[in-house]
């Protein structure tokens, strides 16, 4: 069994980017949406080990990945199962700067190792089950909750909440836990501030240096709203040219608006970027109440004119979509070419 | 794809072929600008700040960083530095270049950029693994870098070393650690010439080699240098240093130098440079004597050490009264024009003398330098502003002398007026400081002159010529009109016609036919010289005039033949071929308020940012988009000029309050009641009347929409209720309307202005407050969208965006291309009480005075867009007309520049 597995998932790179060579890989949808309906209370969330913690953690959905595992496993099954390639883990939130709203902090390690053993088991029993759909697991490597270049005071816009050397020794220990938990590939992902994202990559690639191998990067930044800049005041081209040293897998768009309003970002970036492009919106925009409501049809529609007018390598969905998001997608994008990759000609 | 150098801030900034030279901003440099250190060193970042700004805004597209100072802690300073300028868009839209000759100074700041900068520079000089390990961190911290020609044993001083050093540097990059060759930047080090040391003779020339080297031979490498070190032997010479800057990067960059650190404001025009000049700096350049530097210091002693200007003064100031005059005509130069004047009128047996002898010939020199595009109109109209005052001191003496000769020399006599109805002069003004300068008399009637009054004056000056401006399209009409009467009168002098919406196809096509003698269309102030020239030369008026008038028929039988060309749907079909928005589906926006409300003293500094300065060089017939106009080549010193100086006319004027914004906007619920018409209603449901809006009927291509401005008004369907008020009041559209003005004020400025004979000034504050009123509405549309109307509440667009107009929503102004009828503008300053709330009048052809004004709707439907309405047929005019209840031949006369048939 191990040494069979063993074999699938050897030399991820090469494999993963043969697949998007060849064909549209789907990513998985919303994490934090189904696990909504679980419905959890508070004890739900604190399990037996931190019964007696002295913060509420209710909402703190990467602990999870500790509390309730079997939730998380569940929860990836259902997106490989409508046909996700590749699924991303609980960690959101997981680096030691985010979960101290939680006091939590101690705990990004650990949250991130086991993070990735779930989705990595999920995974492996459906490339099993599939032997010529290998299945993934991309390591989610968040934002944090704060901005390295935004000062949160406006009275004082030299301040700034962290530093780059903060984030740094964050994202360091978080990719550490990825890394030993077993992910194929990181994703750093729903970028609002690129410094952040910058803080990440540096601390990927040092770490990269430090056990000596590398796994492949993917990138996603979000544009907030139809300014069409990330909340830092990017465009989408001056945001690939900040990150492009990274060399990513793939770089691409995530969050914040439904795939209708991405259109535009998502072409300038396909324009520019030298990558696989990546393209996993929201269903739609937040209804009044709040809610994503945009139907999987609806969605689906719009990815397969994204996919069709070569714009993309890479779909699936943010807050809001669901494994009837992701199969309708998979569905409408089966017979669709992959965006072509530029080769950067010297 | 092919590998760019791809920088970025907020916006990117990506080296193409394409790509110009790029400026690097060198004034945040500590090491360079005493300014900016001084600021530093006291801890004003707030005024530290403001220089990065003017940089961006003065053109650098990259700004250069440096805080190496013993006195600072280095590190902190760059932090702080740029964690501000990160807070203003407007700065941090450019990439950063991090200049420090300390690593840890670099690291710092590197961890400061979200945009992918450069790190200027690293270098051999500590050994080859120190520099790969920088370089490495260089590229993990996602910037490019300048690579300085500098190794173990020193700079590289030599075109051999040079290219030694740039080859093994990019050698070791790319090859060893994957360096991306496009994010390499070599430094082949511009060192200063001219030192009088033998050893340097070479290095410019070495400089400009080893760049074509690099460029041959190292692919993808680009080539940067730090300018302002190359003239340092000349410091407090500016003639000099900006001579040899402006020469040596019109060599580097044809030698392929892309980019470099340098001072905008010392870098000038390389065909304006002195030819002696030149020749001397070139001579050092290429090290083409020995003693070239020698001779360059013995100029450099001429121009005295102390800055261009002082020095320039000396030399004219000795010169003859006469030459005096002159040099302050060419110059524009009037601070010392009252007591050169008086010299010369004591020199001179009559006062009369002065003004035909030298100040004449002055402006023969002006005017041929203009003509041959060596001059540029800003410069023309301060020479004017010399020439008057000159002639104002005189004419008291020339009064109190007039005996036998009264008689001017004057070429000619040109009456110029703007015709009735209109308000708009600044074109008319130009042209009329133009003709001014190349010696005819010019007697300008002002605004709003009717053609009674201009046939008189005509008559009674005995006026060579008459020149007809307008800018609203009603003027046209009454350019026609004056035609007419001229013709009845038995007039035989030549009428011009200029003005914005003026072309040489109405001027043939609508009013030559009128009038038997000559008519020309005159483009611009430029034109206006040898038109006039031609006319009045009673040798050449006839062929002249012959040649126009043949010109003229061959266009309107072209224009005839057109027309028959062109096709027309019926109104009816047009409408049924309308945008179909989905109003389903629609919720429309409602407004904070119903009714009106006045901004009475709005703030101008908060208008000012969002000026399109654009048309504003335009206005002054400088070609070019602003900012890079700035830099231009051709324009760019004097649009800088030009800029500068309306900017501080800006500062003044905000400053004393001179000029006031008031503005109304208003809000009502509407309904798109039948096709073309808008019905207004208040909150009660009480009608406001209604708009009436025309639609396309140019035929367009099967399937293509014709559009109006109603289809972008919810509809009430009428045939469900007699009137929409039964519909639910609720779910009813919305208009909205503005009316704005900047021009308060302007009337005592100009009289200030003109009592002091400074044309320049009074055409400067005129462009400047039209601006104003443009970027008021602006303001007034954004405010609009994202507080009053409030659609549109998390916008957040540049001033170029907003320029492009990427926003929802449209301001259409009655008299422009979507809803050209003028008298519509009637109702809506009705409906605003604008004459009322604020100070705009309407005139009897509903142009707004003051001139700077704007008013217009608002549509907040995001499919809403501008379009032109272009020309349309009769069944819409009757149709038209009907609705509005006027007679047929009303509405045509009003819409007579869209009709697309014959009267």
């Amino acid at each position: 069994m191990e040494s069979n597995y063993f074999l699938i998932v050897k030399n991820n790179f090469m494999n993963l980017k043969e697949i998007l060579e060849n064909r549209i890989v789907i990513l998985d949808g919303a994490m934090g949406t189904m696990i909504q309906r679980y419905k959890l209370n508070e004890e739900d969330y604190r399990g037996k080990r931190f019964a007696n913690h002295t913060s509420s953690l209710k909402g703190c959905n990467d602990l999870l990945c500790l509390t309730q595992p079997q939730i998380i496993l569940e929860i990836h099954e259902g997106y490989l199962e409508a046909g996700a390639d590749l699924i991303e883990t609980n960690t959101f939130n997981a680096t030691s700067i985010s979960m101290a709203d939680y006091k939590l902090e101690h705990l990004a390690y650990e949250i991130n190792v086991e993070a990735a053993k779930i989705a990595k088991e999920a995974a492996a029993k459906f490339s099993l089950r599939t032997p010529d759909r290998p299945r993934f697991v991309a390591g989610a490597v968040g934002p944090t909750n704060k901005t390295a270049s935004l000062s949160p005071d406006v009275n004082d816009p030299g301040f700034r909440a962290i530093t780059f050397d903060q984030l740094v020794e964050a994202y360091t220990e978080e990719v550490k836990g990825l890394i030993d938990g077993g992910v194929d590939v990181l994703l750093v992902e729903t970028i609002f501030d690129t410094l952040n994202a910058k803080a990440a990559l540096f601390a990927i690639k040092e770490y990269f240096d430090v056990i000596g191998k590398e796994i492949p990067i993917m990138i996603s930044g979000t544009i907030t709203d139809q300014s069409g800049r990330t909340l830092s005041g990017q465009t989408p081209e001056a945001f690939w040219n900040s990150v492009s040293h990274a060399e990513p897998l793939s770089v691409g768009l995530n969050c914040a608006l439904g795939a209708e309003l991405m259109r535009p970002y998502i072409e300038e970036l396909s324009n520019v970027a030298t990558g696989f492009v990546s393209c996993y919106p929201n269903a739609g925009l937040p209804n009044q109440f709040g809610e994503y409501d945009e139907s999987p049809e609806h969605m689906a529609n719009i990815i397969r004119e994204f996919a069709q007018s070569g714009f993309v390598n890479i779909v699936g969905g943010c807050c809001g979509t669901t494994p009837d998001h992701i199969k309708a997608i998979a569905d409408v994008v089966k017979n669709c070419a992959p965006r072509i990759i530029p080769v950067l000609q010297y | 794809m092919k590998p760019y150098l791809r920088l970025s801030g907020l916006e990117p900034l990506t080296l193409t072929p394409q790509t110009n030279f790029v400026n690097i901003g060198e004034r945040t440099n500590i090491t360079g600008s005493k300014d900016f250190s001084k600021l530093i060193l006291a801890g004003n970042y707030e005024a530290a700040v403001a220089v990065a700004r003017q940089q961006v805004e003065n053109g650098a597209q990259i700004i250069d960083v440096n805080m190496d100072e013993g006195m600072l802690d280095g590190k902190e300073a760059m932090v702080k530095f740029l964690h501000l300028i990160a807070a203003e868009p407007d700065i941090s839209k450019v990439p950063v270049m991090i200049d420090s000759s300390k690593w840890e100074i670099i690291e710092a700041g590197l961890k400061c950029l979200q945009g992918k900068g450069i790190v200027n520079s690293i270098s051999l000089k500590e050994g080859e693994e120190k520099f790969l390990e920088h370089a490495k961190k260089v590229r993990r911290y996602g910037a490019a870098v300048v690579v300085m020609c500098f190794d173990e044993k020193g700079q590289a001083d030599s075109f051999e070393r040079r290219i030694q050093l740039a080859k093994r540097s990019y050698d070791l990059l790319t090859k060893k650690i994957h360096f991306p060759p496009q994010d390499i930047i070599i430094d082949p080090n511009i060192l200063a010439i001219a030192t009088g040391i033998e050893e340097h003779s070479n290095y410019a020339l070495d400089y400009l080699r080893a760049t074509k080297w690099i460029k041959e031979n190292l692919p993808h490498a680009k080539v940067s240098g730090g300018v302002s070190n190359l003239s340092f032997s000349f410091r407090g010479n500016n003639t000099v240093r900006e001579a040899m800057h402006t020469a040596f990067l019109y060599h580097a960059i044809k030698a392929g130098m892309d980019m470099g650190i340098v001072n905008a404001g010392m870098v000038g025009v390389y065909d304006e440079i002195p030819k002696p000049l030149l020749a001397l700096v070139e001579d050092v350049l290429f090290n083409r004597r020995d003693d070239a530097t020698e001779r360059l210091v013995t100029f450099a002693e001429t121009v005295k050490a102390k800055g261009k200007k002082i020095k320039e003064d000396d030399e004219w100031r000795k010169q003859s009264v006469e030459e005096r005059l002159k040099h302050a005509l060419v110059k524009g130069i009037v601070e010392f024009i009252e007591q050169d004047t008086e010299e010369a009128r004591l020199k001179f047996a009559k006062p009369i003398e002065v003004i035909e002898g030298p100040l004449m010939d002055g402006m023969n020199v002006v005017g041929d330098l203009f003509g041959s595009g060596k001059m540029f109109l800003p410069q023309v109209v301060k020479s004017a502003r010399v020439m008057k005052k000159s002639v104002a001191y005189l004419t008291p003496f020339i009064e109190k002398e007039k005996t036998s000769s009264g008689v001017s020399r004057a070429r000619g006599k040109i009456l110029m007026a703007t015709v009735k109805g209109d308000v708009h002069d600044i074109g008319k003004n130009i042209v009329g400081v133009v003709l001014g300068c190349n010696n005819y008399e010019v007697i300008d009637l002002g605004v709003m002159v009717s053609a009674e009054k201009i046939l008189d004056a005509a008559k009674k000056e005995n006026a060579d010529i008459i020149g007809l401006s307008g800018l609203i399209t009603p003027s046209l009409d009454e350019m026609v009109h004056v035609a007419k009467e001229m013709e009845r009168l038995g007039f035989t002098t030549p009428l011009l016609i200029g003005g914005a919406t003026t072309s040489r196809i109405h001027t043939a096509v609508k009013v030559a036919p009128h009038y038997s003698h000559a008519v020309v269309h005159v483009l611009d102030a430029s034109r206006s010289v040898p038109v006039v020239s031609n006319l009045i030369s009673k040798e050449k008026r006839e062929i002249f005039s012959a040649k126009i008038k043949s010109e003229y028929d061959e266009l309107r039988a072209v224009h005839l033949g057109k027309k028959r060309d062109k096709n027309y749907v019926s109104i009816q079909f047009a409408r049924e071929n309308n945008i179909k928005i989905d109003w389903q589906n629609y919720s429309a926006p409602v407004p904070s308020f119903i009714g009106n409300k006045i901004f009475d003293d709005f703030p101008l500094e908060n208008i000012r940012a969002k000026i399109d300065w654009t048309p504003f060089f335009q206005t002054w017939e400088l070609a070019g988009r602003y900012p890079a106009i700035l830099e231009d080549h051709v324009v760019g010193v004097e649009a800088k000029k030009l800029f500068d100086e309306a900017n501080e006319l800006l500062d003044e004027v905000i400053k004393n309050k001179s000029l006031k914004a008031q503005g109304v906007i208003g809000f009502y619920k509407a309904a798109t009641v039948n096709d073309d018409e808008v019905e207004l209603f208040d909150e009660k449901g009480n009608s406001h009347g209604s708009f009436n809006f025309l639609r396309q009927q140019n035929q367009k291509a099967a399937g293509q929409k014709y559009f109006s401005l109603a289809d972008f008004i919810k509809p009430v369907a009428m045939s469900d209720s007699n009137s929409p008020l039964r519909a639910d009041l609720e779910g009813l559209d919305h208009l909205g309307f503005f009316a704005v003005t900047t021009g308060i004020g302007i009337e005592k400025l100009i009289e200030e202005f003109e009592k002091d004979h400074d044309d320049y000034k009074s055409i400067l504050i005129k462009a400047i407050a039209d601006r104003l009123a443009e970027a008021f509405a602006e303001t007034m549309h954004e405010l609009v969208r994202k507080e009053y109307w409030g659609y549109s509440k998390n916008e957040n667009l540049s001033v170029t965006e907003l320029i492009k107009e990427n926003y929802d929503g449209i301001r259409p102004a009655p008299g422009y291309p979507a809803c050209p009828d003028h008298t519509e503008k009637r109702k809506l300053f009705d409906l605003l009480e604008a004459e009322k709330n604020i100070s705009i009048q309407l005139t009897e052809n509903f142009a707004m005075y003051p001139a700077s004004s704007v008013s217009g709707f608002y549509f907040s439907h995001p499919e809403s867009k501008y379009f032109g309405v272009g020309k349309i047929e009769k069944d819409q005019v009757e149709d038209y007309a009907k609705r509005k209840g006027i007679t047929v031949e009303e509405a045509e006369k009003w819409l007579s520049p869209n009709l697309g048939y014959g009267l």
